[in-house]
Parts: structure tokens; sequence; C-alpha cells
């Protein structure tokens, strides 16, 4: 029986009531006990360098050569708060209630409440470890607008926001390291949690540079580890990004929530050919003054600027007369892949669309500037070249980020982009107090599933894994670690861990042993083939009951056919990605089960069969308000265990943008 | 953008681990895209090697869109390539031609020991900011965001110099592997800032004696790291350091 723990009281008391009644643990207590962190990101560095400040004893790890790097890094929008320093109307009530109804009905009410409730705290603590956020002449901090919302809340640094904000936190890490309270391990990958007696008590890893297994305890262990896009293969995840820790986990015993949740966003570079290892976001807030088209004419193989504008189709214009470009980011992308599907895409691979800035730049920069300066009666070439001046001020460093990939200038001709996945909604299932269904063992951040419901809005993923790892966990891992005061770090030669070991040194003895003739990237291309074309943007029963088969199909030729090069004892690139992509195509079936067992549509999640008769997304709300979260049961084998969602403020209705 | 292919001849730097000695390979590539990033240019060049029997290339990245600071190529006698302003993720083929000849080198600096082909060891960084790189703030104890008021300059050249992604090329491209322009833009960023002030003499002291027990050369000016710097950090940077670092020393007690 899932227990989310909610505590009583109105929605707004819930969080104070729990930190007037959780447990605490004294500060001589705290040195004793040993908090094993995993990952390094927004969520990972902030609770590592928080439960050092209160004087645990906390390890820290990460598989990139410094903490620094983990991908929160590249977020570029910015942070949410409820700050209201803009006097529009903004509180904490309005941040909670956009980000339940962003989420399509589908997160918990009282975990969005905290959010937006320490969102203001999380402001706070980041300028006064320096985070240089924009500010206005006045010297106060600035704030721009994000899709969703109707308010101005959101906080950023140019288009570096998560760069800035994990280096404040990394500073603190860093700065704890100095103290004696974190043991910082970079270049090392979790690949078990030990479990002992029914409790998470540490973890096995691969140190990534000497090929040793470690084994490490901790009274309790947080995963920090971010989210699964890169199931995809192609993604605007980091190379790196991976679902081991997470999966681990998973097989360990802790349930796996809403995994067919995945955001798929709408504006990205897109793919140029085979050779294709990633893929790049342009901003969300392009769609502010970019309009989106493609030619009316199949197959049109003119250049963009010779199509005359009675031949271009702005269709997100066309069926959304209403909302227009501005629609959610899991409607434009789908509007885009039908456009292409059906073959009016454009570029050399026909799977893009225009996002052309010309109309705004001469009609509505260009002639503010022409008045400003009282031209009368400008020309095109003149409205051009003062708009380009505005234009380049406010998305200048995405523009030129676009250049340098495509070779093009979007001041001249239009943007290409289609959707690329982008972040994973779903993820480990956690409590209230974010424990996974393993006791001891936590999940924060993108790696968990809790806020967000189907859909994520801009500038949220910041706030939640700042939210999780500055100002909830230190007060719910206290409510655990209260009653473990009494208990001596357990020897890492007890049969547990020695165990686990055992488990991680034979998996990675079977992969090698393979020797086949396959390469690790090349099956990480088919699986992301395999889910992107049937665990995408849209689903369809027969589509996924499909994708479950060729899923385990690709299983099995992995395992008999794979070929690592190098050894064990050392460096290995190559290992350690196979070890990773096997993770991913055992977690892809699970997607694909979650998808075929939620037959609704909502949020990121699309099924061809649950949609209106415009061919709108049609969510059941008397069916599938629930949590679905999935427990291992053996090789494709899973249990469903549902936990009801019920909205006692924000009252579910459904979406329209037309 | 007109699309081609091209051939190329790479001369990369293989070594197995610190211990050992490194020397430089030969590899032919083909039928490489114009609109392959030179990253995927080495995936593609990797494949090839593992469907050989042999070992691939290792190098350090992850992000792949130039702010993770991972990537570290030196290529052709320049950090992150030919580009300016720009990592080596960012790099794209069709800066190249067919038939030309890459040579691809780690970072070169005793502080950033080589750990396998062009992987190297950064934690020197690292070490470098736990000395004072930092501004000693509990969790929970701050003031109100907008309690202080920063002067919209000040803030803005914090931001230019907290911009720096620790990549090293800094370190790479001074003829010294000096690392003071690193270190300048974490002193320059926090002491621009009011929060940073109340730490700003201890923080130059330590994190300058930090970077000099890590090995790294001194400084004399040459320039060449702003000049390769991707994210354009200015060496005006250092010499705020050294007025930082002299005030310091001036006020000690």
């Amino acid at each position: 029986m899932l227990d989310s723990k909610i505590p009583a009281g109105t929605l707004d008391q819930k969080w104070t009531y729990y930190k007037g009644h959780c447990k605490l643990v004294n500060p001589a207590n705290k040195r004793k006990l040993e908090v094993i962190v995993v990952g390094t990101g927004l969520a990972g560095a902030s609770a590592a360098a928080s439960l050092g400040e209160l004087g645990y004893k906390v390890k820290a790890f990460c598989f990139q050569d410094s903490p620094r790097r983990a991908h929160s890094i590249a977020a570029q929008g910015g942070i949410n708060a409820a700050k209201n320093y803009q006097n529009d109307g903004d509180s904490v009530f309005r941040l909670f209630y956009d980000t339940v109804k962003g989420g399509d009905y589908r997160a918990r009410e009282a975990n969005v409440h905290r959010l937006a409730e320490v969102s203001v705290n999380i402001i706070d603590q980041c300028v006064a470890q320096g985070v240089p956020f924009a500010r206005d002449y006045g010297g106060l901090l600035n704030n721009r607008s994000f899709g969703g919302t109707q308010v101005k809340r959101t906080f950023y640094a140019a288009g570096q926001t998560g760069q800035q904000l994990l280096i404040g936190a990394y500073q603190a890490l860093e700065r704890q390291v100095a103290l004696g309270n974190v043991t910082m391990h970079s270049r090392h990958e979790m690949l078990d949690v030990v479990v002992v007696d029914g409790k998470a008590r540490g973890i096995i890893c691969r140190n990534l540079v000497t090929g040793e297994l470690e084994r490490h305890f901790g009274h309790a262990v947080l995963l920090c580890t971010g989210g699964y896009g890169n199931v995809f293969y192609l993604s605007t995840n980091a190379m790196g990004s991976n679902v081991t820790a997470a999966w681990k986990a998973h097989k360990k015993g802790a349930y796996f929530a809403n995994p067919c949740f995945t955001q798929i966003h709408p504006t990205c570079i897109p793919v140029s050919g085979d050779h294709q290892s990633k893929l790049t976001l342009m901003s969300e807030s392009l769609r502010n003054d970019g309009r989106i088209w493609v030619p009316k004419q199949k197959g049109d193989k003119r250049k963009a600027n010779d199509i005359p504008e009675e031949e271009r189709d702005y269709y997100l214009e066309r069926r959304y007369p209403a909302f227009g470009n501005l629609v959610p980011r899991d409607v434009a992308s789908r509007a885009a892949k039908e456009r292409c599907d059906a073959g009016y895409g454009v570029g050399t691979t026909g799977q893009a669309v225009y996002l052309d800035f010309k109309f705004n730049l001469i009609n509505k920069y260009g002639r503010a500037e022409a008045n400003k300066l009282g031209i009368q009666n400008p020309d095109t070439e003149t409205l051009m070249r003062l708009g380009k001046e505005v234009v380049k001020e406010e998305y200048g460093n995405l523009f030129d980020m676009y250049e340098k990939i495509t070779g093009e200038n979007p001041y001249e001709v239009p943007m290409r982009i289609y959707p690329a996945v982008h972040y994973t909604m779903g993820g480990l299932w956690v409590d209230y107090e974010l424990m996974t269904s393993v006791k001891g063992l936590y999940a924060l951040g993108e790696a968990n599933f809790s806020d967000h419901g189907a859909n994520r809005l801009g500038a949220s993923a910041l706030m939640q894994g700042l939210a999780d790892g500055y100002f909830v966990i230190p007060y719910t891992i206290g409510n655990y670690l209260a009653d473990d005061i009494a208990t001596k770090p357990i020897p890492t030669d007890h049969p547990a861990f020695a165990e686990a070991e055992k488990a991680a040194a034979d998996r990675i003895q079977n992969l090698m042993n393979i020797q086949g003739k396959q390469t690790v990237e090349s099956f990480h291309k088919r699986l992301g083939k395999i889910i992107w074309d049937k665990c995408g943007m849209a689903r369809s029963e027969e589509g996924l009951k499909e994708a479950i088969r060729d899923i385990q199909a690709l299983k099995k030729e992995f395992w008999s056919d794979v070929r690592i090069p190098g050894v064990i004892e050392g460096m290995n690139p190559e290992l350690d990605k196979a070890g990773r992509v096997a993770d991913f195509i055992e977690l892809g079936e699970l997607m694909c089960r979650d998808a075929l067992d939620r037959a609704e549509s909502c949020g990121g999640h699309f099924r061809e069969e649950s949609q209106t008769e415009d061919g709108e997304a049609l969510r059941k709300d008397d069916e599938y308000a629930y949590v679905a979260a999935w427990q291992f049961q053996g090789e494709h084998q899973w249990s469903l265990h549902k936990e009801p969602l019920t909205f006692e403020i924000a009252k579910p209705s459904q979406r329209s943008y037309k | 953008m007109e699309h081609y292919t091209m051939n190329l001849t790479l001369k990369i730097w293989r070594q197995p681990n610190t211990q050992s000695p490194g020397r430089f390979e030969t590899y032919p590539v083909s039928n490489i895209s114009s609109e392959m990033s030179f990253l995927e240019m080495i995936d593609v060049l990797n494949e090839q090697l593992i469907k050989d029997g042999k070992e691939p290339v290792a190098f350090d990245h992850d992000c792949r869109e130039g702010i993770c600071g991972m990537c570290s190529m030196y290529i052709n006698g320049r950090p992150h390539g030919p580009w300016q302003n720009n990592t080596t993720c960012q790099l794209h083929m069709r800066a190249y031609q067919d038939g030309d000849t890459i040579t691809i080198e780690p970072w070169r600096a005793n502080s950033f020991p080589v750990i396998k082909d062009l992987m190297v060891d950064r934690s020197a960084f690292d070490r470098i900011i736990q000395a004072g790189g930092y501004i000693s703030v509990n969790t929970g104890s701050a003031v109100d965001a907008n309690a202080i008021a920063v002067e919209k300059d000040n803030a803005d050249a914090a931001f230019a110099a907290a911009a720096c992604i620790g990549c090293g090329a800094c370190v790479a491209a001074c003829k010294n592997s000096s690392a003071m322009l690193f270190v300048s833009a974490k002193v320059s960023h926090l002491a621009l800032l009011p929060q940073g002030s109340p730490e700003r003499k201890s923080r130059a002291v330590n994190m300058v004696a930090q970077m000099d027990k890590e090995g790294f050369g001194a400084c004399t000016n040459t320039g060449a790291c702003e000049a390769v710097c991707p994210k354009g950090i200015s060496i005006e940077n250092i010499a705020r350091l050294n007025r930082e670092y002299m005030m310091a020393g001036l006020s000690a007690d």
C-alpha cells in the first residue's frame, strides 16, 4: 500500500505543520550520521552542502570530472519564484495553481504547494551566495515572463541561469569539502544500492579512472541523479546523463512512477543526419517573437525567403487562433509532428518547420524603433536594420548558438526547428518526505516524479531541484535519522555489501565476455528510434505493444552481440556506456508498459485513441487520476500500484487553446 | 549552408594512463559531413576503431552545448580549435576542408596530468575553489533577495566574470601554464558583489596561495588566455585580482 505521508491540515498549513512536528537530530548526533548523495546537479549539490552545514558526514558522488559540470548547468531560461516583486498579482497560491494546472492535474497538490512556498527562500539563498541574477538600474532584481503563466515571476541570469545557480550550489558544496564535512568522489558511477534489513545503507560504485569497484556506507542514501531523457538517444540532455542509479534502486525495490511522462520541447535545432549525437534547445521565449510555418505545398523545395506569404501555412495560428504560436509545449510539438508526417516538413530531412522572426523584426521592433527615432515612412530595409538591433539584445546569444551549429544566420533566414526530448516528469516514486518505497533511500530533483504531473512548466525544474536540496531534505531526513542515532556505521565487509559488489562485478564481466559485433552506440540509437517512434509525441495501443516486443528483442540481441573494447581494470568509457544503455533498454520497456496502461491523453502523454473530435488531447479523470507506481518483479515483469490523486483546491478542467 | 563531405587525417595523442608515456597516432577518417560537430567526427572515428578491434580515443565531453566545460581538446595548437569564443563541442566541421590534417592533443600543463589520451585531471581547479571561491552563507540564513541593491554595472561585471566554465583552456594556452584568468574570474565575480565583500581579502590571498601550491605558473600578461577563452573572460579580471591581492597584503594584520 502506497502511503504518501501527506501531513494533516489545510493545504497552506501542511508544510508549516510538518516542520513544527518532525523529529530533530541534535548536533552531536548529526556528526555520527553519514549520508550518501549521488549526483551533484542542483538537487545533489544543494542537498550535500546543506546537510554538510548541518553537521552530517556527507559523501558526494558524480560521474563527471567535477561536481560543477552536472547537467543542471545547461538550463537556459530561468527559475520561478512567487516573490511578487513586480506587483503584478503573483502569490504562492498562484504559483501552486499554475503548476498543478500546467501539469494537467497529475501532480500531488501538497508537494506542489510546498514547492511554491519555498520558492521565495531559494532566491534569497542564491543571491546571498553571489548568484548574479539580472538586475534593473535601481540595483534590484529583474523578472521575465514564461509560458503557462500571466505574471512575471522568472528570475534569470541572461541565458545561463542554470549555470549560475549550479555554480552557487557547487561553491557552497566546495566550502563544505574544505571544512571536511563533505567528501567528494568525482568520476565515480553508482552501480547499486546496498540494502540491509530493509533499509538503504550504502552504495556500490565504480571508480571510472581505475575501474575498481568501491563500497560506501551511509545511514541514508540520496539519489539526485537527474532524468532519463537519454533513453531516446537523441535529447537535449548531456551525453553522460543516465538512469542507472535510479534503475538500480528500482530493481532493489524502489517504485518507478509515471515513466511515460516525458516532455518534448517544441523548439530545438533539428537533426542534421545519422551522425547526430545530441540536440540543442532554443529557448521557449523565442516563440514570443517568432512565427511558425511550413509551405502550403507538399515537398516544396524552394528556399524559405523565396516562398511568398500566401503560400505559407502558419499552422499554429490557423489551428489555435486564441493562443497562436504561444500554445503550450506539448500542443506545439504535436502540431509540428503532424505537419512533417503529412509531408510538409522543410530542410534536407523534411523533419523541421520554420520559426520566422522577420515579421516581428520589421513590424514590431523595427516600427517601434523608427517611431522612437521619428523616422517618417521608413522603408523595409531601415525597419529590418532597426529591428535587428533590438532582437540582438533580446536573443543575441541564442541566435549566435544557432549560427554556430547550423551555419545559417537566423536574422536573414528563418530558423529550422523541430521538437526534441527535454525533460522527464516521471521518476522514482517518493512520498511527501522525498523517501522512495525503500526506507532510507531518497530521490530529489528530476530523479523523482513528484511535482510536475504530466507536463512541466518552463523555469520550474531549477526551482524544484533547489527546493528539494536546500529546503525540504534537511527537514525530512532528520525525521528519519532521528530513529537511527544509535546505529553504528555498518562495516563494508557485511554480506549485503559483498553480495551487491559481486552482482555488479558479475554484470560487468558478463558484458565484457559477450565480445560481439555491434557497438554500444548502435544499440542505443536503435533503442532511441523505437521509443521515439512508438512512445514519443503520439502513442497508440498497437504501437506500444509492438515497441515492447521490439525492445525485448533488442535486449536479447544486446546481451548476445554487443562489442565492448578495452579491459575492466582502468578507464573504459565504452564499458560505462554499455551499462547505462543496458539499463535504458529495460527502462524503455517499462515506459511503454506505463504508456499502454494509461489509455488517456494528458500533458506530454498523447494516446491517439483518446482525443476529441477535432484531434485535441482528451484527459480521463474518472479512470486515470492516479500516480502509476511500478514495482519491479523480475525480468519483463512489474506490478502496478496506484496512488489516487485528489484535488481539493485546484479543481481539474479540460484545457483548450482554440 | 552548402553541405559537403571531406576526408581528413587525424594525428591524435594516445596515452594509456598517467604513468605511461604517450605518442601521436595517425588515423584517416572519411566521408565526414560539414554539418557534424567536431566531437561527432571523433565519434565516427571511435565507432570505426571499435569495429576494427582497437581502443577508442578517450576524451572528456558531456553537455555538447558549450556550457559544462568538460570538453578540452588542443586542436592544431589552439585550445578548443580555430573559432573565437567557442568550445570544442561547438566547433563544427565546416571549419575544415577535404584533405586537411588535424592534430589533437590534451591540455598540456603539469597541474593537469593526463588521465588517458585526451582526458586530463582538472581537480586542481576544484581545490582552488575550496580555498575560498565561495561566500560563507549557510542555507536558511539569507536576507530577502532585494534587501541589498547591487549597482547594475557591478552586477553585469560580476556576471561576465561568473560566465567562466572552468574548462582550463586559459591554462592550456599559457606558456607558463598560469591559472590567473580562472582565479581572477572567481575573485572578481565575488568581490564585485556586496555579498562577497566581507571575505574578499582572505579569498584573494588563499586562492592565490592554493594556485601556487598546485604548481600553476606565474602570469606574464601575454593575454593568450583571454584570446582562447570560450566565454570571453577579460584579462581585466587579472588586473582586478592583482589589486585585490595587493590591498589584502597591505591591510593584513
